[in-house]
Parts: structure tokens; sequence; C-alpha cells
């Protein structure tokens, strides 16, 4: 996979002074490093784009409704909700999904944390709870439990695997060192 | 039994759920795919007396509309049947858009198909359906004047009152002390994070396949095709993951069967997924219901009667209530005892399944209840529970096929540091908080489905092993826990090994309800599984070329994929020497087991556990925060630790939501539930949940299945919302006899 700061460069601006839509048009993505064109409709959501047209399920549709949290995705780094997000929206910018974290033979520690943490059990939260993990760790939000809990609580476990979810969180921490604000990356 | 039976080893999913591989019934992206949305109805009661598609119709990318008016006629009229006993399974008595009657808000009036989910959406909102409403009703208070006592409940397998032991109004009567209470539950919702799904495929032979969310594929193969009239053969349920169930997915309702027929109708392969706000309409809930304890008991508190009376709002159509009597019926050595059910009808789905069905709102009343009579007697609340602990099942004098309460008692309080407790309420502070301790008792029936239940082992010449019955994994960890299973019974190392399940093509297991999924499964997987070493070693012995010829199959282990005399070890082969020699590619087992008739053969079967809570209340905001809760169980055997654990924390979390933040409210002007919604509906989040400690003690059990295996997925949530409950009291001072437990409740 490549970073962002790779990948950045090559998309191209799209150009907002023309009218597009409301039927169905090419809407360039960048997502996990790859640049990917759909024809879609301006309606469709980052999610149902993710899911339905590029085949990259593991972004997952839990209320539709920016509830909770299992459509966690990355835009240019930071945590959005692809069920909130128009596709179109994200035309500049790069989108980073689950199977883009870890280049599918080597888990990313936080991948590896939560099975060793046993901190899912059906698994349909899971990959939302892992951006939102990744990303708010690389912020620096996880000094405490205190910290995680409240920083976490975006994201509904209807299987309730929250303490597990904090000792995976807790354990990326510890290994990688980067302990609160001071370490953020 | 081999280590790693109950070894806490890591899921054999994990990998595809973490990396987003495992696919869900709605992530298949066929060639073709259409989406289906369903339009339900806005009034709780009433007709149809007009409905207009036209505008629906020619909308971009619609396929069909389908409303009551076009829709096939359903070949038989369901019958509400819980899926533990391995039939059909329907979760109501009624299939919808079949008339123009309307009987609750949100069902189901027009169905919707397009080539998108976005176009299906928006042309549902384009469809016009007008209403000859009539009054309804939603609230158990609009519905208490006409109650009545049901014949039967729970599908017509239980009665509407359940046996009286001795003469509870006497008891009552001549008890020194008396206790009198009534306790109301506020309505719940799973809400699982994965909403119902179903992707219907006919092929060209007419046959359909159904990928879909369930707690039992067989149940739902079997339901649907009785719907179509069509022979079981020709309907094939797919489902591998589940994202959670708790209930919602237990029975089956209308939407599998909506899909298949849409997909027929536009010849084209359909998805249906059910909206956040449908999952509150469509598949049940834990029904609105109210609670009245009658303690009698000595001066020492010891019971002498138990009176235990429900009343619940029910469909139109079925006598459904949850059970909450039985557990409560069998706890304690009350020498007497009456317990019955009321219904009152109103503008409702049936109500169904949800997590600890029954238990979790029963325990809560004799709990809270047995909290009050300690308080009123002046007896620690554990010492009560040991005053009136019994050694057989209160029902019938029948002895437990095992217990272990005690011990969890013991250990429990042990964890929790109960001893010394000051119990005075209100007498704890820390800061601006109010601290509180509070526990309860749990306990849960042992079921076990009807029918015969089946898996089938083959082994490969090379000593690899595959294991199969049609299970789903809906988070339980069935799949990692079989494979264990498995790999004990064989005789082969746990990498060695392969669970699969998730088809109706696989041999016929019942849906995984009622705790009952570990049982069942794990005995069918240990009866294919020790069946299959059996009869390698058999071959063995009947070898000429063998070392173990002629050997006594008794006196044979297998270790690591080795045959050997447990007394000589040296003496032996492995399996892949048997099968190479005799140029066989695979050998085959099939393992039925038939389960265990529901009086235990004369045992009272259920799972027991203990449940302490630590919580503080703001004394000025009223706030409740739950520090600390320590449960500890005796599910029988465990086959994963970490597993069965986390299954156990889970639960105990849903009854930290039942007691201070579930609830789904009715609003009864307009018939419709006011909060549906994951942003209204409030269900734990991180910030809710102290970190949890669990125990469990194994006791044998060889009644109530091969393994002794009595589940963990509803133990966990007995008891907890009364240890939080009566733990509020004990920092405040304050009986809260209604749940949830909210900070207007505490101000």
């Amino acid at each position: 996979m490549k970073s962002y700061a790779e990948t950045a460069g090559a998309v191209e601006v799209a150009d907002t002074a023309v009218v597009r839509g409301p039927n169905a048009v090419v809407v360039r993505l960048s997502v996990n490093g790859t640049i990917r064109n759909i024809l879609v409709e301006p309606r469709v959501s980052l999610l149902d784009a993710l899911r339905d047209r590029l085949d990259l399920t593991g972004t997952k549709k839990g209320c539709n409704q920016g509830a909770c949290g299992a459509c966690t995705v990355w835009v240019d780094r930071r945590r959005v909700l692809a069920c909130l997000t128009l596709a179109i929206t994200c035309e500049t910018r790069e989108v980073t999904t689950i199977e883009g974290l870890s280049d599918g033979v080597h888990l990313h520690p936080m991948q590896q944390a939560f099975i060793s943490q046993d901190a899912f059990q059906c698994g349909y939260c899971t990959p939302g709870q892992i951006m939102s993990a990744v990303a708010f760790l690389a912020e620096g939000h996880a000094a405490d439990d205190a910290q995680i809990r409240e920083w976490m609580s975006g994201n509904i476990c209807r299987c309730a695997a929250y303490p597990n979810i904090r000792a995976a969180i807790r354990q990326v921490r510890d290994e990688a060192g980067t302990s609160g604000p001071d370490a953020a990356g | 039994m081999s280590p790693v039976l109950g070894a806490a080893l890591d899921r054999v999913d994990g990998r595809a759920k973490v990396t987003g591989a495992a696919r869900y019934s709605g992530e298949l992206n066929l060639p073709n795919l259409a989406h289906a949305v369903l339009v339900g109805a806005r009034v709780p009661s009433g007709r149809i007396i007009g409905i207009d598609c036209r505008q629906a119709s020619v909308a971009d990318g619609v396929l069909t509309v389908l409303t009551h008016l076009d829709l096939p006629r359903v070949a038989a009229r369901p019958k509400l049947f819980p899926s533990l006993f391995g039939l059909t399974a329907h979760g109501q008595s009624f299939f919808p858009m079949q008339d123009d009657v309307v009987h609750y808000a949100g069902q189901p009036v027009a169905m919707v198909v397009a080539d998108t989910v976005e176009r299906a959406e928006h042309a549902a909102t384009l469809v016009q359906v007008n209403y000859a409403e009539t009054p309804s009703v939603t609230l158990l208070d609009q519905g208490r004047d006409q109650t009545y006592e049901p014949a039967k409940i729970f599908g017509g397998l239980l009665p509407g009152r359940n046996p009286t032991r001795g003469d509870p109004e006497a008891g009552l009567r001549d008890a020194a002390v008396r206790l009198d209470v009534t306790y109301r539950f506020a309505a719940n919702h799973q809400n699982p994070i994965e909403p119902s799904t179903t992707t219907a495929v006919w092929d060209d032979l007419d046959r359909l396949t159904l990928h879909d969310a369930t707690q039992g594929p067989t149940a739902t193969q079997l339901s649907v095709a009785e719907l179509l009239g069509l022979p079981p053969t020709m309907v094939r349920v797919v489902s591998h993951y589940v994202g959670g169930s708790f209930g919602a997915k237990a029975l089956i309702w209308a939407h599998p069967t909506l899909a298949a027929l849409a997909a027929r109708r536009v010849g084209r392969p359909v998805r249906l997924v059910l909206s956040r706000e449908q999952m509150f309409h469509s598949c049940g809930h834990r029904e609105e219901q109210e609670q009245r304890i009658g303690l009698g008991a000595d001066r020492d508190g010891r019971l002498g009667a138990l009176r235990h009376d429900k009343t619940s709002l029910t469909s139109h159509y079925d006598d459904w209530a949850e059970t909450s009597l039985e557990a409560p019926a069998v706890m304690y050595a009350a020498a007497t005892y009456a317990g019955g059910y009321r219904l009152a009808r109103g503008n409702t789905i049936t109500p169904t399944f949800t997590r600890g069905p029954g238990a979790a709102t029963g325990m809560f009343a004799l709990e809270s209840a047995m909290d009050e009579l300690a308080y009123e007697i002046g007896v620690d609340p554990l010492e009560l529970r040991l005053r009136n602990h019994t050694d057989v099942d209160p029902s019938t004098g029948n002895p437990w096929s095992s217990k272990g309460l005690r011990e969890c008692y013991q250990r429990g309080a042990e964890l929790f540091g109960w001893s010394g407790r000051d119990p005075r309420p209100g007498a704890r502070r820390d800061g601006d908080w109010l601290v509180g301790t509070g526990m309860a008792s749990a306990a849960y029936p042992v079921a076990a489905p009807m029918n015969p239940q089946r898996a089938r082992a083959r082994m490969y010449a090379d000593g690899s092993a595959v294991v199969e019955a049609g299970i789903s994994e809906f988070g339980t960890g069935a799949l990692t826990a079989m494979t264990q299973v498995a790999a004990d019974g064989l005789g082969l190392p746990f990498d060695r090994v392969r669970f699969v399940g998730g088809t109706t093509d696989l041999p016929n297991i019942a849906a995984a309800v009622g705790s009952a999924g570990s049982g069942a499964t794990s005995s069918a997987v240990h009866l294919a599984s020790t069946g299959l070493r059996d009869q390698l070693v058999g071959q063995a012995v009947a070898d000429a070329r063998s070392p173990l010829h002629n050997a006594d199959p008794a006196g044979i282990v297998v270790r690591d994929g080795r045959m050997c005399l447990r007394d000589s070890p040296q003496t032996g082969e492995t399996y892949v020497e048997l099968l190479r020699r005799n140029h066989m590619p695979d050998v085959e087992a099939l393992g039925v087991w038939q389960p265990t008739p529901p009086d235990g053969g004369g045992h009272g079967m259920f799972t027991f556990g203990a449940q302490f809570a630590e919580v503080a209340v703001d004394a000025d905001l009223g706030l409740v925060r739950v520090r600390r809760l320590v449960g500890v169980f005796a599910p029988g055997r465990v086959l994963n630790r970490r597993t069965a654990h986390s299954q156990l924390m889970g639960g105990m979390l849903w009854g930290l939501g039942q007691a201070l933040l579930e609830a789904t409210r009715m609003d009864p002007h307009t018939g419709r539930w006011a909060n549906a919604s994951l942003a209204d509906y409030l269900v734990p989040v991180n910030a809710d949940v102290p970190d949890i400690t669990i125990d469990t003690i194994e006791v044998p059990d060889s009644v109530v299945n091969p393994l002794g295996v009595k589940g963990v997925g509803e133990i966990g949530i007995v008891g907890t919302s009364a240890a939080i409950a009566n733990a509020v009291h004990h920092a405040t001072g304050r009986r809260i006899r209604h749940l949830p437990i909210t900070v207007e409740d505490l101000l």
C-alpha cells in the first residue's frame, strides 16, 4: 500500500465549477492508494460506493445515520463516517479502508492486538473500531483508559467487547511507546 | 479430554474479521444484483384504502413495486414456533402484504425493487398509501382492562400458568414477613449492528439460494420453503458470518421470503437489507411488561411462599410472553409457589427473544425483591440467598443435573470483596458520588433441541480433518470452539482440523438459540469426531499389517494423530500410515446426537451464577456510573475459556444496558416507536463500561449432553440489572422498581 504522501500528488483536483448530476457521473476516487473510476449518482454515499461499487465490503453499514461508527474510514487520514459522506466529495482526497490498513499478509499491530485480546465477537463493528483506534492512537488520545473510553465511544459494539477493545489499544500503545500527547505523530 | 478442550485459543475467524475479508449476507456483489426496499405502514391500526405506486414505478431504475394487490399469496399461514425445535420457526403467525389490514406500525405494505439501493430507497418514498385508521392499543396501560390468561404461551409449548406448589396464599398469609412489589420494564430491542439482511438468488432450475443473516440456516430454509410452497430441497440457505443477533435473527420473519418473492418477480438476484429504523418494527422485541412478586418469609428470611405474576403486551394473533417466570420459579426453596402470565392484545409485531429471554426480566424482579427482603429482616443479601439455597429443583423435587451456585457465590464474593460490607444505605461517599454495592443470583434454563443433531467428520490421508455442521457464526465463537471439540475427539492438533459451517448443505443442526447452540453442536461434533476416531482404531486393530493388530480398542489412545497403546505408547501408528497403507484418500463418519429430553430424565437443568456490582451515583445530578462488575458462573464445561468469558462479559454489559440505558419508548399518539435509531435508543458505549471480572466454575454435568456444556450466551445478562439496582439502593437508599433506571429517577 502506498502512503498518503506518495499518492496525494497523483489525485487530480476536480473542477468544482462544473455542475454534475443528478444523473450518474464518473467519480474518481483514490482508495487505499489505487485510483478507481466509478459511475455513480452524486447522491451515492462513500459507504455505498465502497461496498457496492468497489466491492470493498470491509467497511460496514450498521445504521446509515452516523450513529454507530461501523462505517468509519479515513479520508486524508482523518476519521470520517462513510455513511454521512458523499463519494463525490472525496475526489481530491485519499480514502483508506480496513482493506488498506495492512498488506494482506502482515497484519497491522492493531489488527493483531484485536485478535490477541479477543476484542470482537460477531466482527461487524470491528473494521470501524480498528480504523478509529489506529487514528486516535496516532493523534495521541490514548494516554489512559479514561481517554480511550471517551475517544472510542463513537463506535458501538453490541457484543460489548469494550474492555477487550481497550486492552488491544493499550497493547499497541505500550508496544509502540506512543503513550500520550507528547508521542503524537 | 485433551488440553485443547477449554483452551483460550484465538478465534479461527479472527483474521477474516479484522481485515474486513469476512463477508456477511449483504456483501455479495453478484452480477445483475437488484435492491429491494420495504415501505412500512405509518399507522398502527386500520386498513389500506388506497395505494398509488405510479410515481414510484416510473422512477429511474425501478424494476417493480409490489403491494398486497400483486404480491403472490404465501402457500401457508405461518405459525409461530421457537426455532430451538428444529422445525419451521416463524417469528409470528402473520405474513404481511396479503390483504389490506394493518396490525402494527412498520408492517410492510409495499416493496420497491430497483437497480441500485439509492434508487430503491428514493422510489420507496414515492409510494403513496392512504389508510382508514382505527383506534389502537400500543401501551400496556391501554390494554390493562382487557388482559386475559393465555392457555399456552411460547408457541403453544408452555402453559399460561405454571404448576402451583402447595398453597401459596396460605403461605403468604401465615408468613412473618411479607413483600408485595411490582416491577415495570420498558420494551427493549436487540439491535445487532448488522441489520437483518437477505440476498435471494433463483437459479435456472428454479432453486432458491438465500444468503441470510440468521441464527439457524435450517430454520430459514424450512420456514421460507413452507411459505413459498416449495420442498426444502429447492431452498438452500447460506449464512457464514452474521453480525450479531441477540434474538433478532433467532426466528424467521417476513424479509427472507419477501426477498425471494422480489427476486422471482424481477428475474435477478435481490438484496434486501432492513434499515436501522425498520429493525425496530420487523424482528420482534422484548415486550413492555410488569411483574408482581409476592414473598412470604419467616423472621430468618426463609421463604414460605413465592407468587410471581406477569402482565405484558402481545400482538393480535400470537400469545407470546417471554418466559420470565421459569428461572425465578426454581431459584429458591420456597415451600409454596404460584405464577402465571396475563396478556393484553395490542397493535404490535409479536414480541420475541431478546438476550436472556425471560430470565433477564424475571430474575430482576425476584432478585430485587430478595434484596428488599434482606433489608426488611436485616440479613446480608448474600446470606439470605444461602439460607434459601436449594439442592433440588423445587418444582419437581428432582436433583439438578449440576449446580455450582454455592461455589459461584463464594468465588464472586472473594473477587468482589463482599464480606464486611456496611449494609447501611447512603453511608459511603467518594467526593460528589454516593457509592453502593449490590449482588444478585443468576439462573437460566438449559434447553436442548428436539430433533437429532448431526455433524460429519472427514479425515484425509495426510492426517488433516474437516468437520462440518450447518451452523452460522454470529459472534459466539462457535467456529473456534467446535474446532477444539473436533481436535479433541479426533486426537489431532488444533491446527490440523478445520470446522466448517454456514450452509444447509451440511448436516442439520437446530438454530443456536437459548444458549443451546454450544451444547447441541458440540454433542454432534464430539460424536462425529470420536466416531471417526473409533472407526480408524477399529480398522487398525483389524489390520494384520498394523502394529495395533488384535489390540483391545479400549486400551488405545490417540495423540497428535497417532494411535497407540495407553500402557505401551511405543506400540502404535499414525492415522496417515494406516490410511496410506490401505490406499484410502479419506474416511468419514456421521455423528448423531439425540438430545436429552426436556425433563432431563429426572433432573432439573439450569445454569447458575452470581453477580456483584459497585455503582457510584452523583448525589446532585443523579448520574449512575457502574464502577465494577464481578460475575461468576457455572456453565458446565467451558469449550474455550477466552471466547466463553468474552460472551459472559458481553451478557453482563447487556445487563448494564438493561439496568441504566435501554428502553424503546412507544408514542401512543402515533402508535410508533419514538426512538427507533441507535442515536435515540441508548446502548452501552465504551465510556459506560468498566472493566469486568469474570470467572467460571466448571462443575461436571453428565446429564445435559455428552460434554456437559450448558452454554454461556444468556446467563451473563441474568441478574446483572438486579445487582446494579440493588447497588443503587445501597448507594442512595432509593428503591427503583422499574428499568431502565434513569437520571430522573434519582434526582
